[in-house]
């Protein structure tokens, strides 16, 4: 095993246990537009489509980074922007 | 080109601004502005690795970045907040696919360039590949059956776990043979894309309709893990910690709704739930149950002082919400006060009937999202209204140690003084088994769409009303 790769897991394992301690405190309320919300955060795959869009290996890369790029960010748009839509209908006292 | 550990450090900013997006969706009052930091992070990130690459051909980025944007603005825009269970089910797979394309793109590149991939990279990649694929046909099969465009039964067979067992072995075995050969070679490759696809369309349809608030739940804790296995690929820290922190939202979630069903994950997901006819030890044979005149319980309702209304999905599917609303507001007029007992495994999705309720404009002040809280207000009500549920107020959980659905925690609709449960007809719920609530001294029944019952019961009263006057 690489460093890196250890460093990678220590990383990977400490944002789970972090991510634990963030999510238990949202009320069940919000659990909709947080599974929302968490969808476009893992639309940072976009991030890994962009570099393989990129790396002009050909037609099949750029194939295959398009497709990525337009997967993750149908998930990044789409994700953030139904998360605000449903999280503006929540109000505290009747208008 | 920026330097290396600049760019680390605006990846670290990145990340940040997900934590602190999500630690403000702690609280309804906060959470719009958290979802708003945890955007600028995404863009702080895509903006980053487009100046930092280098990247020369901007022709496919951008044009992959104009169709995904289009494509997840009309779906935001369009969709209705009762398909919201589809939506984001549609987006997990989504996500999965993203990360199944960037693995197999790393690994096509080092075969192209004649690469010696070493074993860490190559692990990384089959676990993205398999977790994204899976995420990607599971979420598939999951939309079909939310969408209703195949059963939503539990599908299952003769030799379909040791199938899926044999699979998972050839899937393991020729990932091994990868990771033990350091060139890379196609057919094994091609192979387990091919067969962790099938693997996740197997995964799921043996799960029936009743246990999909697990399944979208899981497969969004699946995204995040193949987003985290993407940043191992690439070596990049902000996905892995992007991924862990949706994975572990997903696998809490999914606790969450476990635990709300009294029933394990495993359970949930190899028990093939509700495919045969429940073994319940009490027939509802000999009972009758008892109609109310709309008329009747638009009286009762009028002069109610505290009136407890539990929906369920039926609410959902007839686009009640609206109506709910409206017979509240007369309620109210009225001095009573309207109260929503909200169970967690009520709608498709975690927290899907609070968004319906928010999105008819009912305070989320005014909802309870607690089984034991709801429980010690039931008592006190005149009036507990059920709106299209039926497993959740099914005492036989509380009462048949016979029944499939025993040791779940239900709303004691029974509890009221008076119980009025709307409904299409007597057919079973997602369980498929008889509920006790409704053959009750104080329950009545009223039948029909939830929508057209309550506009019913919304002119009624205002006829009374007028009429008092």
């Amino acid at each position: 095993m690489t460093e890196a790769l250890v460093v990678g897991i220590i990383v990977f394992t400490l944002a789970t246990f972090l991510g634990y301690e963030l999510i238990h405190r949202v009320p069940p309320t919000l659990h909709t537009p947080l599974m929302s919300g968490a969808n476009a955060i893992s639309g940072i795959t976009v991030v890994g489509a962009l570099i393989v869009a990129g790396s002009e290996l050909g037609w099949i890369s750029s194939v295959i980074g398009f497709l990525a790029i337009v997967f993750a960010m149908t998930n990044v748009v789409g994700g953030y922007t139904v998360t605000d839509r449903m999280l503006q209908m929540f109000r505290k006292e009747r208008p | 080109m920026i330097p290396a550990p600049l760019v680390s450090i605006i990846y670290l900013i990145s990340a940040s601004l997900f934590i602190i997006g999500l630690k403000r969706l702690s609280s309804p009052a906060t959470a719009r502005q958290g979802n708003f930091v945890s955007g600028v992070g995404m863009l702080i990130a895509i903006l980053v690795t487009l100046v930092d690459r280098a990247i020369l051909s901007y022709g496919v980025i951008a044009a992959g970045i104009v169709v995904g944007s289009a494509l997840g603005l009309w779906m935001a825009r369009t969709v209705k907040m009762t398909d919201m269970p589809q939506m984001v089910t549609l987006l997990n797979g989504f996500g999965g696919a993203a990360s199944l394309l960037v693995g197999s793109g790393e690994f096509l590149a080092a075969e192209l360039e004649g690469q010696v991939l070493g074993a860490d990279a190559s692990v990384t990649i089959q676990l993205a590949v398999l977790i994204g694929a899976v995420t990607l046909t599971g979420s598939l099969i999951a939309f079909a059956k939310l969408q209703e465009v195949m059963t939503g039964k539990p599908i299952v067979f003769a030799g379909q776990k040791l199938l899926n067992a044999l699979i998972f072995l050839t899937i393991v075995g020729l990932s091994v043979y990868q990771v033990l050969t350091p060139e890379p070679v196609l057919w094994p490759f091609y192979t387990v894309v091919g067969l962790s696809l099938l693997i996740g369309i197997l995964l799921v349809i043996p799960i029936g309709g009743a246990d999909m608030p697990v399944v979208i739940s899981l497969l969004n804790s699946y995204s995040g893990i193949a987003a985290a296995m993407t940043g191992f690929v690439i070596q990049n820290h902000v996905l892995i910690i992007s991924g862990a922190l949706v994975g572990s939202s997903g696998i809490i979630l999914s606790q969450i709704m476990c635990r709300a069903m009294n029933r394990s994950l495993t359970n949930v997901l190899f028990g093939a739930f509700g495919a045969q006819a429940a073994g319940s030890t009490r027939s509802a044979e000999g009972l009758t149950v008892k109609q109310m005149a709309v008329e009747d319980a638009a009286i009762q309702l009028a002069y109610a002082r505290l009136v407890v209304v539990i929906p369920g999905y039926g609410l959902a599917v007839a686009q009640a919400q609206h109506q709910v609303r409206e017979l509240a507001e007369l309620i109210e007029r009225q001095g009573g006060e309207v109260r929503y007992a909200i169970h967690p495994v009520a709608g498709r999705m975690p927290g899907h009937m609070n968004v319906l309720l928010s999105e008819a404009n009912i305070p989320y002040e005014n909802l309870i999202t607690d089984v034991d809280e709801a429980n010690s207000v039931l008592p006190r009500a005149d009036i507990a209204i059920v709106v299209g549920a039926n497993d959740i107020v099914n005492p036989a959980a509380l009462e048949d140690p016979g029944s499939p659905i025993f040791g779940m925690p239900i709303i004691r609709a029974d509890t009221a003084q008076r119980t009025i449960v709307m409904k299409r007809s007597m057919a079973s719920g997602f369980a498929g088994i008889e509920n006790d609530l409704f053959y009750r001294d104080r329950t009545y029944m009223l039948f029909g769409d939830a929508k057209n019952t309550l506009g019913g019961l919304i002119a009624e009263i205002k006829q009374e009303l007028t009429a008092g006057v």
